[in-house]
C-alpha cells in the first residue's frame, strides 16, 4: 500500500470517529441562526447553556443526574439497534418499571429491611420494563408487526396504566383525606432511597465541605460534587456499570454476538443456524429492560415519588436514542454522550433563565442533532463501500 | 346513563364525532400512503402536523383568512417533506430515525414559535360548519340539509376541511391506480431497480410523494387548529401523527383501506368521548387507552401483509445488488 493511501485512509478514520462530534456542531450552527432570528446573541445563550450544565457543581450534579436514566435508556436502545430492532418505546417501558418499583417500595418499605427492598424494586423494574418490551418484541419477531408503530403505541398505554394507577390504587392517601386528588403515589419510605453522593462519601470518612479544606476554582466545584449534599445519587455508578456489561455482553458472549449477526444480515444469521426471531425478542425484551431499569433508579434515586407518568418519563425514550446514535451505538461511547445531553438539557434550563430563550429550544436541538447524525453516515458508507471495492479490486489483481 | 338522550341520538352523536375526528388521520395517513407506496417510510409526520397546526393557526390568527392559514400549514409541511426526502433520498438515511429526528424537531420548533409568538393559549373562529340550506341556491324556504334525520345530522354538519379530508381519499385512489405518475410510484416502491432501468427518475418520484405527504401533514395539522379544535397548544397532536402512519400499515397501503382504518380508529375515539360525556363506569383512563390497544391489534391482523411495497425503508443507490 502506497504511504500516502494509508495517510489518507487514516485521516478518513478519524474524521469518521469525530463524525457525531461534527453533526452537533453543525445542529448547533441551525440552532444559532434560529437564536438569532429570536433576537438572542447565540454565543451569549450557548455561553449560559454550557457554564449553567457544567461550570459549577450545582450544574454538573443536575447533569450527571439526567444522565443517569440517558445512559441507561441509551444503553437499551444500543442492544435493540444493533439488533437492528428500533425502539421508539422506552417511554413506556420506563413508566411501567417506575410504576412496579413505586408500588413495592411503598407496600414493603416499611417492613423489609431496605436494601432488600432496592434490589427487589430494581429488579422488579427491570423485569417489567422487559416485559413491556417483549410484547412487540414478540409481535415484530412471529407477526411482522413494525416495531416502531407497536412500540409507540405501547408507550401511550403504559402512560394511561399509570394515570389509571396513579388516579386510582396507588394514589397518595393523604391526597384522598385533602380532596385534591392529584394523581401521584405516596412518598416512598426514606430508608428505600438510594444513597447520595454526599452519603457515599461520608462512609469513607469525607466531611468537609471545599470551604472547610479551602479548595477553590474548578477543583473546588468538583470536590463539592463528590462530597456536599447534592441531588446525585448512586444510580450514576449502576449506570457506568450498566455500559460497562453491555460492552462485555455485546462483544464477549455468544448471545451479544448473535444480537449483533441478526442486525448486520439477518439471512446470515439464519443459515448460521442463529434462531432469528428469539434474538429479536430477546434484544428487544434486555432493551426494554434497561429502560425499565432507569425508571426504577429515577424512583429510588431522585423523585422518591411516581407522578404524572410522562413527566417522570422526561422524553428519555426520545433523548436516549440521541444519546446511542451520538455515541456511535457503543455502550462506552454512550457513556461521554450521556453527560453531553444531560448537559444540553440542564443547560436549556438555565439559558431559559439567561436569555429569555424557551427550554423547548433544547427539544429541537435534540432533533436537529438526530437529522445531522442520520445524515452524516452516508459518508462512513461511502467509506466502507470503497474499502471493499478496494480489496475486491487488491484480489483481483492478485 | 345520561337519561335526556335516546339512543339513537347518542349513535347519531358517535357517527358524527367519528367522522369529524377522522379527518386529520386522513390528511396524514392519505399523504403518508404516498410517501410509503413508493419507498419511503416518513415517520416525522407527528413533527410535521405540530408544526403545520401552529402556523395554520398563526396565520389564521394573524391575517383573520381560514384559507391563508391553511396555505402556510401546507407550505411548512411540504417544506419539512421535502427536508425528509433530502434526507432519506438523497443522504439515503436510516428512515426511521431520520423521522424520528424529524418529530422532536417539529415537537421543539412549534413550541419554541409558540412559546414566543403567542405566549398564552388563544382562540380563533376556526372553519364553521356548512349546512347546505336551500336558501343558499335560490330557493324560498328555510329548509337545510343537515336537518335531514340521521343522515343529514350524521353527514351534512361538517366543515369543509372534513368534506376535503374524505374528498381526498377517490382522488388518492384515482391517482395512485388509474394515472403514468401512480404507475411510477408503485414501480418506485416495488422494484426500484426495475424502474430505474425503464427511465423512472427513482429520486424524483420519491422527493415528489416524500413533499406532498408533508404538505397533506401540514394541512393535516391545521385540520385540528383552525377547523377541529379552533386553539394551537404544545405538542397538540398527542401522537395522531404516528398513528396515522399505522394506519398506512392497517390499510394496507390503499387509501381505501386507509380510509376504513382512520373512521375504525376515529370511531372507538368518539365512542371512548361520548363514555366519558354519558359518565358510564369505565374509568376515562381505560377508555383513552382502547384505540391504542385497537391500533396493536390491527396491526398484528395478517391479512393483505404482501401489499407492502418490497422497497419499503430500503434506500436507493444505483449500482447496488
Amino acid at each position: 500500500m502506497k504511504p500516502s493511501l494509508f495517510k489518507r485512509l487514516q485521516l478518513e478514520r478519524i474524521i469518521d470517529a469525530l463524525l457525531p462530534l461534527i453533526a452537533v456542531i453543525g445542529a448547533l450552527l441551525v440552532g444559532a441562526v434560529v437564536l438569532i432570528l429570536l433576537d438572542t446573541n447565540p454565543v451569549e445563550a450557548y455561553t449560559a447553556m454550557f457554564t449553567g450544565a457544567f461550570a459549577n457543581k450545582n450544574g454538573l450534579a443536575d447533569t450527571m443526574v439526567k444522565a443517569i436514566p440517558l445512559l441507561l435508556v441509551g444503553l437499551g436502545i444500543v442492544i435493540a439497534f444493533r439488533a437492528n430492532v428500533i425502539n421508539i418505546g422506552a417511554e413506556g417501558q420506563l413508566i411501567v418499571g417506575a410504576l412496579i418499583s413505586t408500588y413495592l417500595a411503598v407496600e414493603l418499605g416499611e417492613t423489609w429491611p431496605n436494601y432488600i427492598v432496592i434490589i427487589l424494586c430494581i429488579m422488579a423494574g427491570t423485569l417489567m420494563g422487559g416485559l413491556w418490551a417483549g410484547i412487540p418484541g414478540y409481535l415484530k419477531a412471529y407477526l411482522n408487526v413494525n416495531e416502531i408503530l407497536s412500540t409507540i403505541m405501547m408507550n401511550q398505554i403504559a402512560i394511561q396504566i399509570g394515570f389509571f394507577l396513579l388516579r386510582g390504587p396507588m394514589i397518595d392517601p393523604k391526597e384522598l383525606e385533602a380532596g385534591t386528588n392529584i394523581p401521584h403515589s405516596a412518598r416512598l419510605p426514606r430508608p428505600t432511597d438510594l444513597p447520595r453522593f454526599t452519603d457515599i462519601a461520608q462512609w469513607f470518612g469525607f466531611t468537609e465541605s471545599a470551604k472547610d479544606l479551602n479548595i477553590t476554582g474548578f477543583q473546588g466545584e468538583i470536590y463539592g460534587l463528590l462530597v456536599e449534599p447534592t441531588r446525585l445519587h448512586m444510580g450514576f455508578f449502576i449506570a457506568i456499570l450498566m455500559a460497562i456489561l453491555v460492552y462485555i455482553f455485546l462483544w464477549r458472549t455468544t448471545i451479544g454476538y448473535r444480537i449483533r449477526a441478526v442486525g448486520l444480515n439477518p439471512a446470515a444469521a439464519r443459515y448460521a443456524g442463529i434462531q432469528v426471531p428469539r434474538t429479536i425478542i430477546l434484544s428487544m425484551a434486555l432493551s426494554g429492560a434497561f429502560a425499565g431499569l432507569a425508571g426504577a433508579v429515577e424512583i429510588l434515586g431522585l423523585h422518591h415519588r411516581m407522578f404524572e407518568p410522562l413527566a417522570v418519563s422526561a422524553g428519555y425514550g426520545f433523548s436516549g436514542i440521541v444519546v446511542a446514535l451520538f455515541g456511535k451505538l457503543h455502550p462506552i461511547g454512550a457513556i461521554p454522550a450521556s453527560i453531553l445531553f444531560g448537559g444540553l438539557l440542564v443547560g436549556g434550563d438555565k439559558m431559559q433563565r439567561a436569555v429569555q430563550v424557551p427550554q423547548v429550544f433544547v427539544t429541537m436541538l435534540l432533533g436537529l442533532i438526530v437529522l445531522f447524525v442520520v445524515s452524516s453516515e452516508i459518508w462512513s458508507r461511502r467509506r466502507a463501500r470503497r474499502r471493499v471495492s478496494t480489496q475486491t479490486t487488491a484480489e483481483e489483481n492478485a | 346513563m345520561n337519561e335526556g338522550l335516546s339512543f339513537l341520538a347518542i349513535l347519531v352523536g358517535i357517527i358524527h364525532s367519528g367522522i369529524r375526528l377522522a379527518t386529520p388521520y386522513l390528511y396524514a395517513a392519505i399523504g403518508e400512503t404516498f410517501a410509503q407506496r413508493s419507498g419511503v417510510l416518513n415517520l416525522g409526520v407527528e413533527g410535521i402536523m405540530l408544526m403545520g397546526a401552529f402556523s395554520g393557526f398563526y396565520v389564521a390568527f394573524v391575517t383573520g383568512n381560514l384559507l391563508l392559514g391553511v396555505l402556510a400549514a401546507a407550505l411548512v409541511g411540504a417544506l419539512m417533506g421535502l427536508v425528509m426526502a433530502f434526507i432519506s433520498v438523497t443522504l439515503n438515511a436510516e428512515q426511521g430515525i431520520s423521522g424520528i429526528g424529524l418529530y422532536l424537531f417539529g415537537l421543539g420548533a412549534s413550541s419554541l414559535l409558540f412559546k414566543t409568538l403567542l405566549g398564552t393559549v388563544e382562540g380563533v373562529d376556526g372553519f364553521s360548519e356548512l349546512q347546505f340550506c336551500l336558501a343558499s341556491i335560490g330557493i324560498d324556504s328555510a329548509f337545510c340539509l343537515s336537518e335531514i334525520p340521521v343522515i343529514g345530522e350524521i353527514f351534512l354538519t361538517h366543515s369543509v376541511m372534513v368534506y376535503g379530508a374524505f374528498a381526498l381519499v377517490p382522488l388518492a385512489w384515482w391517482v395512485l391506480n388509474k394515472t403514468t405518475w401512480g404507475l411510477s410510484i408503485r414501480a418506485v416502491g416495488q422494484n426500484p431497480q426495475a424502474a430505474d432501468s425503464l427511465g423512472v427518475s427513482v429520486a424524483r418520484v420519491r422527493y415528489m410523494t416524500v413533499t406532498f405527504g408533508g404538505l397533506l401533514a401540514g394541512i393535516a395539522g391545521a385540520s385540528l387548529s383552525i377547523s377541529l379544535l379552533n386553539i394551537f397548544q404544545e405538542g397538540m397532536t398527542n401522537g395522531q401523527g404516528f398513528i396515522a402512519v399505522a394506519l398506512v400499515y392497517f390499510g394496507s397501503w390503499t387509501p381505501v383501506g386507509v380510509l376504513l382504518g382512520a373512521l375504525l380508529f376515529s370511531l372507538v375515539n368518539a365512542l371512548q368521548l361520548w363514555v366519558q360525556v354519558l359518565g358510564l363506569n369505565i374509568p376515562s383512563d381505560v377508555a383513552v387507552m382502547m384505540p391504542y390497544l385497537l391500533t396493536i391489534l390491527a396491526l398484528a391482523f395478517p391479512f393483505k401483509r404482501a401489499l407492502q411495497p418490497s422497497a419499503l425503508t430500503k434506500p436507493f443507490e444505483r449500482g447496488e445488488n
